[in-house]
């Protein structure tokens, strides 16, 4: 099966998009850990976050090819296939994607794959909960479900922060370092591209922009607890919406994608 | 606790009752205890003109049980005389352990779960502390090992006085 290239998608269809792909790519990631856990309790509980985040996945894939569907397809005019899950996340090659660029970081140091959780979750939990008032009822369905899960996601990695924050040297030092290392991704989560306008003035999607001070009071609190400061760091980097990632997405849709690619269309 | 009882929906002819009566006797593939009924993952069948459909809703987005379940419901429902059969699902409204029944609370502590303890969706975020009782001796000076257990849907504990690990389902 050739490559799938969404040519314009339509606004809402990138934007379910965009969450779709934060949730595949941080499940994959987490994935990762699966038989490598520091101890098995934490080797279990990062494989069943990675499993809530591809089971949100799932659900967001769903609702974009039911948009995909009903926009009339590729939008140049080709009658289109029906696209499903599996053709969204496993035929589209790396510019295709739009996950913000944290969840593409690569896993690390146990302190890496921490931090990275508990600035992400911490978002999430707070766009699942602006999002239930979505005007788009299958957004505000998956809101909800995802919303509890978000939670534990939150007070898992945030305990961790802490625990490792105001533990031993060594831990201290290494999420020191995460912080420092992942910091530059933060402020992409609160950035819309220009074509969300038009869904965050019409309710179907939360402002992120609205997000960011809640975001700061939370981490805030965690990193109270943790007894570290907010870290100083003034590099930024965005792309990830527009399909423009970083060196550690490819290596990771190679291996995501390879069993499809050798065997298009297998099933088990 | 919250009743959902405004959003279930048992049948209301002969025909939907008996229909919901062979899908709700499906147990789930994970805890063999609980039919999805006690669950709360049942949540409707309806007769559309002869056409007899369930809804079921996941206890967590990406709950593997979930196929299976779809599969035995559609079995259950065959075996039971009903030919055109489908199974829906509906993510609205999130299920959450204040669906599960007394009954089903009764069989997850029988088998060794804790079940699930308080009102869902509450708490603060860090550093909480539940006390939840061992399901063999019925001590509350019990442990969280880890926010996550076997499944998605549990969390693993141990008991401070017998010292036996046990599985809590969380309060969702």
């Amino acid at each position: 099966m050739s490559t799938l290239t969404l040519s314009a998608p339509s606004p809402h269809l990138h934007y379910v998009l965009s969450l779709a792909d934060d949730q595949l790519i941080l499940g994959q990631r987490l994935s990762a850990w699966s038989g490598r856990g520091p101890t098995l309790e934490e080797d279990m509980a990062l494989s069943n976050i990675a499993l809530d985040h591809i089971g949100a996945a799932r659900n967001l894939y769903s609702h974009a090819s039911v948009l995909h569907a009903a926009s009339g397809g590729h939008g140049d005019g080709t009658v289109a296939t029906v696209l499903g899950e599996d053709d969204f996340a496993y035929r589209r090659a790396g510019p295709g994607f739009f996950n913000c660029l944290l969840v593409e970081r690569p896993n690390g140091d146990f302190a890496h794959t921490i931090v990275r959780q508990v600035l992400f979750s911490v978002f999430a939990l707070l766009q699942w909960q602006a999002m239930k008032a979505s005007s788009d009822e299958m957004l505000s369905a998956i809101a909800g479900k995802s919303e509890k899960e978000a939670r534990y996601h939150v007070r898992h990695s945030g305990d961790w922060l802490i625990r490792l924050g105001d533990g031993t040297a060594e831990s201290r030092g290494r999420t020191q370092n995460a912080l420092l290392a992942l910091w530059p991704y933060v402020d992409e989560l609160f950035q819309a591209p220009s074509d969300f306008d038009r869904l965050i003035s019409d309710g179907v999607a939360p402002d992120p922009a609205q997000l960011k001070a809640p975001w700061q009071a939370m981490v805030g609190e965690a990193l109270k607890g943790a007894t570290l400061p907010f870290p100083d760091v003034t590099a930024r980097h965005s792309g990830g919406r527009a399909g423009h990632h970083t060196e550690a997405l490819e290596p990771l849709l190679g291996e995501l994608q390879s069993v499809h690619r050798m065997y298009p269309g297998a099933t088990w | 606790m919250v009743s959902d009882e405004a959003t279930i929906c048992h049948g209301t002819s002969e025909r939907e009752r008996r229909a919901w009566r062979a899908a709700a006797a499906v147990s789930d593939p994970e805890i063999p205890v609980l039919t999805i009924e006690d669950l709360g993952v049942l949540r409707a069948v309806r007769d559309d003109g002869g056409r007899i459909t369930a809804t079921i809703t996941p206890t967590y987005s990406g709950c593997p049980a979930m196929d299976m379940i779809a599969v035995h419901v559609d079995i259950a429902l065959r075996n039971a005389g009903f030919d055109d059969v489908s199974v829906e699902r509906v993510l609205a409204p999130a299920w959450t352990t204040d669906f599960m029944s007394d009954a089903g609370r009764q069989k997850l502590l029988a088998y060794g779960i804790a079940p699930p303890v308080g009102q869902a969706g509450r708490g603060a975020l860090f550093g909480t502390v539940e006390a939840i009782p061992c399901p063999r001796c019925g001590s509350e000076e019990t442990a969280k090992i880890s926010e996550f257990g076997s499944t998605a849907c549990k969390a693993l504990y141990q008991c401070q006085r017998c010292h036996e690990p046990f599985d809590y389902f969380k309060c969702h």
